[in-house]
């Protein structure tokens, strides 16, 4: 079976929560346990907050977009937004690495998305924006 | 879906119960509330108890970062009661357990405290 689902998300913090319930609504039909669930829904977060705080700084004219795919139990997700870029994407995927500390970030939404899925990419560039894109095979 | 913050002082340790989801939006309202018990106060050590939350990503590893931050001029500590497995395996990934001690869910919490500090 295959089902997709496209939205677009107004950069506003708390469409990070509407984008887990997004992704837990496409994997229902899987009867997946909670463990993998989770860390699905961990990913999808780190990954449209960033969008949200870094991508946009939080101008909520700012557009997320967000397209996930599921192929049987293959999970494709990609996570676009049209902020200002990484610089140095490598740098920013260190552990702990954050430029936001004063807003007591952790520096470790990179460690979660590398982590909890089976295939990541980051592409991305100063004042055009990042993608990220993961896929997942949920057993 | 939003937090629900409870917080209690006994001697020097301060309990912080929540409930809800802790990410980027409910973040700012668990640090300010954070941040004023422990400034207006004089405890040493923070005890989170994650039990009755329902999801937690990275800006939830950021507030017991900042409370680690926050304490440690006065030789205190972070404990953490009940963080989901996947939370868990970031903080032992990143290294972040020999800051902050993850109590096991099943632990007599009190008594492991009581050790500890």
């Amino acid at each position: 079976m295959r089902n997709e689902i496209n939205v677009t998300l107004p950069a506003i913090v708390s469409n990070a929560s509407l984008a887990r319930l997004i992704i837990m609504g496409i994997l229902a039909p899987l009867d997946a346990d909670t463990q993998q669930l989770t860390e699905v829904k961990t990913v999808v977060s780190e990954a449209v907050t960033n969008a949200i705080i870094h991508g946009y700084e939080g101008n909520p004219e700012g557009i997320v977009e967000f397209n996930a795919v599921l192929e049987g139990r293959r999970l494709k997700v990609v996570i676009k937004d049209h902020g200002v870029g990484i610089d140095d994407v490598e740098l920013a995927k260190q552990p702990l690495f954050t430029t936001k500390e004063d807003e007591e970030r952790s520096g470790l939404g990179f460690m979660i998305m590398e982590s909890f899925t089976d295939d990541f990419e980051v592409v991305s560039a100063p004042s055009v924006g990042t993608t990220v894109t993961f896929e997942r095979e949920i057993l | 879906m939003g937090i629900g913050i409870s917080i209690h002082m006994q001697e020097s340790l301060l309990f912080v119960n929540l409930t809800g989801e802790l990410d980027q939006s409910t973040m700012q309202k668990v640090k300010q509330k954070l941040v004023n018990a422990i400034d207006q106060s004089d405890v040493k050590h923070v005890v989170f108890n994650f039990k009755g939350l329902t999801f937690m990503d990275s800006s939830g590893i950021g507030i017991v970062l900042g409370r680690y931050n926050q304490i440690r001029d006065r030789d205190g500590r972070v404990f953490v009661v009940g963080m989901n497995p996947v939370v868990a395996k970031v903080f032992y990934m990143s290294g972040l357990n020999k800051i902050i001690t993850i109590i096991d869910d099943d632990a007599d919490v009190m008594r492991v405290l009581e050790e500890a500090i």
